[in-house]
């Protein structure tokens, strides 16, 4: 109290209270700080609790608000249609390769694997899905994420509520993650069933030649599934980071996707082999490492790290610019 | 210019509660184009005042509330909010900004539950029953499951209204909040902010409606084109000019005869009407006057400033000249 008595007096041309133009943006963040010092909170209005009791409530204010985000995007029927376009795709490649298989000319690798086994199908569902159209489905979702609210004109009220712009934008990211991890569970779950009719079930023939049991190749789907989920993670972040550069959806959600293609073409340019390895969707593909005896950790540490490095500077990228943009819309 | 603090650690929140609701010091803003679209405002809200913040279109009005709500940062001068930390003092102020906006697919309800839940010191508990307070109070109950996007533009504005009434709010601020409104609903909402402001909150409306901004408010501010004109009381502001007294009658001469004899300044008359400066004299008495001199009176009204003319007088041209 007494440096707050001290600050006013030596700033003598100065009206208590005023919030210094520096300190506005920011402070918005600052939920926490101990309130101990404003009498002004009275009764009426939100109590100035100090302490652990603020932090609670932070953080039961920041789960309600997630969970909020979520109830919206998993009940927004276009993101439920891409769940069931993307469950549709492994039970259509299953189908295929059944019939197929089922001639029986002497095919390759792949349609041997799959109908030898059951849990083969999801891997091979993945390696479909993981370059487009899973992308495309974390994209709309990242995408839409902060430039949906500031085309509809919501985002001004959510910031008003106040809503934070860290917290806002942290509730953001980890909604786009939840999706990204629905999504790749959703395949998974998908591929398995239709595997499970579709295929004898037993033990799996690893790309080594090796063979392993059911239960462990349960353990390798589960471990595709954290680092698939993982890289659509990191495409999130890139997908976010766009979203609040525009207030217009389809031109972030559009700008992931074109970045996506885009590496695709470079990869396929055998000079530039030497930019592929830090090309985002160059390590979707590493999970067949799980398909390696023993694991090839090396290549999923290895892209798991990259993914840490998109998400690192997406990220910052995206809380730099909405930390600090003026809201017009 | 930049009148930035260099305690920036300072803790803030000295003022007391009887302090402005809002203070704004030389608060400026230019955008990137360069346009300024608010020049150096010093904004003084006393609490408990309905305050009518008018300018015509394109004053600076909505981008400096955009300011007070932390949207927009400015690019020089100084603000306060309730005399708090942005962060403590939003949650106690409701906001309508530039028109409503929700979530088309969402009900009434579940979008009031929305914006609920980005408030960090809202009370998850209460949240129904203060859903249902908020749309009651502004009629809206009947619609309340009804989809947003099926929701009428009067019926998106109170939702609005609702919205910034969910919580506790020692401060209100509504920006054009009759906007879209038919005269029925301008009623209600003038009414709905009488009786918010009768239980101690600050209201702050903007409006480019003179005539509506002078039925509801206690204290006006005027700006045109980024900067502010006039502020003050209502009747401070309206001081400047004066009241006169109108008398419609087919006796002009007589009736300007008596006006002159009761010592009443600027007497003229006009077509059936006589003119005069009402002074410190009470209307009925004058009343009295011209009919004890025979003088037949068809009409007799005291006519007050506007802030029309305030407007008109203090800037030269009319207020609705888009700046």
């Amino acid at each position: 109290m007494s440096t707050a008595e001290s600050a006013t007096s030596t700033a003598t041309r100065r009206t208590p209270g005023l919030v210094p133009v520096t300190e506005t943006m920011r402070t918005t963040e600052r939920t926490e700080e101990p309130a101990t010092d404003h009498p002004a909170a009275g009764p009426s209005g939100p109590s100035a609790p100090s302490g652990r009791r603020s932090a609670a409530r932070a953080t039961w204010a920041f789960w309600r608000l997630l969970g909020s985000e979520l109830g919206l995007t998993f009940r927004r029927p276009r993101n439920l249609v891409m769940l069931a376009v993307l469950a549709a795709v492994p039970v259509v490649i299953g189908v295929t390769l059944r019939l197929v298989g089922g001639s029986d000319d002497g095919m390759g690798g792949i349609i041997q694997a799959v109908a030898g086994n059951s849990l083969m199908l999801t891997f091979v569902s993945f390696s479909f899905l993981v370059l487009l159209l899973m992308p495309v489905a974390i994209s709309v979702v990242a995408g839409d994420s902060i430039a949906g609210e500031a085309g509809g004109g919501t985002l001004r009220y959510l910031l008003a509520a106040p809503a934070g712009r860290t917290r806002l934008l942290a509730v953001k990211y980890l909604n786009a993650v939840v999706y990204a991890y629905a999504v790749t569970a959703v395949v998974a779950l998908s591929a398995l069933l239709t595997g499970l009719v579709l295929f004898p079930a037993g033990p799996v023939t690893l790309l080594s030649g090796t063979t392993i049991p059911v239960l462990d190749g349960l353990v390798r789907i589960a471990i595709t599934v954290g680092y698939v989920g993982a890289g659509m993670a990191a495409l999130a972040a890139i997908a976010l980071a766009l979203s609040t550069f525009t207030e217009v959806s389809i031109g972030a959600i559009a700008g992931t996707m074109v970045l996506v293609i885009v590496c695709q073409v470079l990869r396929a340019i055998p000079e530039l082999g030497s930019i592929t390895p830090y090309l985002l969707p160059t390590k979707f593909t590493n999970f067949d490492a799980v398909l390696r005896s023993p694991i090839d950790t090396g290549a999923l540490a290895d892209g798991l790290l990259t993914f840490g490095a998109y998400i690192l500077l997406f990220g910052t990228i995206a809380w730099a610019r909405f930390s600090g943009k003026d809201i017009t819309s | 210019m930049t009148a930035v603090m260099q305690e920036a650690g300072a803790p803030f929140g000295a003022a007391p509660p009887s302090g402005d609701a809002i203070v704004t010091e030389g608060l400026t803003k230019r955008f990137r184009g360069g346009q300024v679209a608010v020049d150096a405002l010093d904004l003084a809200v006393p609490r408990g005042s309905v305050f009518g913040f008018l300018g015509p279109n394109g004053s600076g009005k909505t981008t400096t509330i955009r300011m007070l709500l932390g949207l927009v940062a400015p690019t020089a001068g100084e603000y306060a909010v309730l005399g708090l930390p942005q962060a403590e003092a939003l949650p106690k102020v409701g906001a309508l900004v530039e028109g409503p906006a929700f979530y088309p697919y969402l009900s009434g309800t579940a979008n009031l539950m929305r914006f609920d839940a980005a408030d960090p010191y809202a009370v998850r508990g209460t949240v129904r029953r203060r859903v249902e307070e908020a749309l009651e109070r502004v009629g809206l109950s009947a619609a309340a499951g009804k989809r947003y996007r099926n929701y009428s533009l009067g019926m998106r504005q109170r939702l609005a209204i609702a919205a910034a009434l969910l919580g506790p709010r020692e401060l209100l601020i509504l920006d054009e909040p009759t906007n879209g409104l038919d005269p029925q609903g301008t009623r209600e909402v003038r009414a709905l902010v009488k009786e918010i402001a009768a239980d101690g909150t600050t209201v702050f409306v903007s409006s480019h409606l003179l005539a509506e901004v002078e039925q509801m408010c206690t204290h006006a501010a005027i700006m045109r084109a980024g900067r502010l004109v006039a502020q003050g009381t209502i009747a401070s502001l309206n001081g400047g000019l004066v009241t006169r007294i109108r008398v419609e009658t087919p006796d002009e001469p007589g009736a300007a005869r008596v006006l002159g004899s009761l010592g009443l300044a600027e007497v003229r008359i006009e077509g059936g009407q006589v003119l005069a400066e009402l002074g410190g004299h009470a209307p009925e008495q004058i009343n009295a006057a011209l009919v004890g001199e025979g003088v037949a009176v068809r009409g007799l009204a005291v006519v007050r400033p506007s802030l029309e003319d305030v407007f008109v007088g203090l800037t030269g041209e009319g207020f609705d000249v888009d700046g």
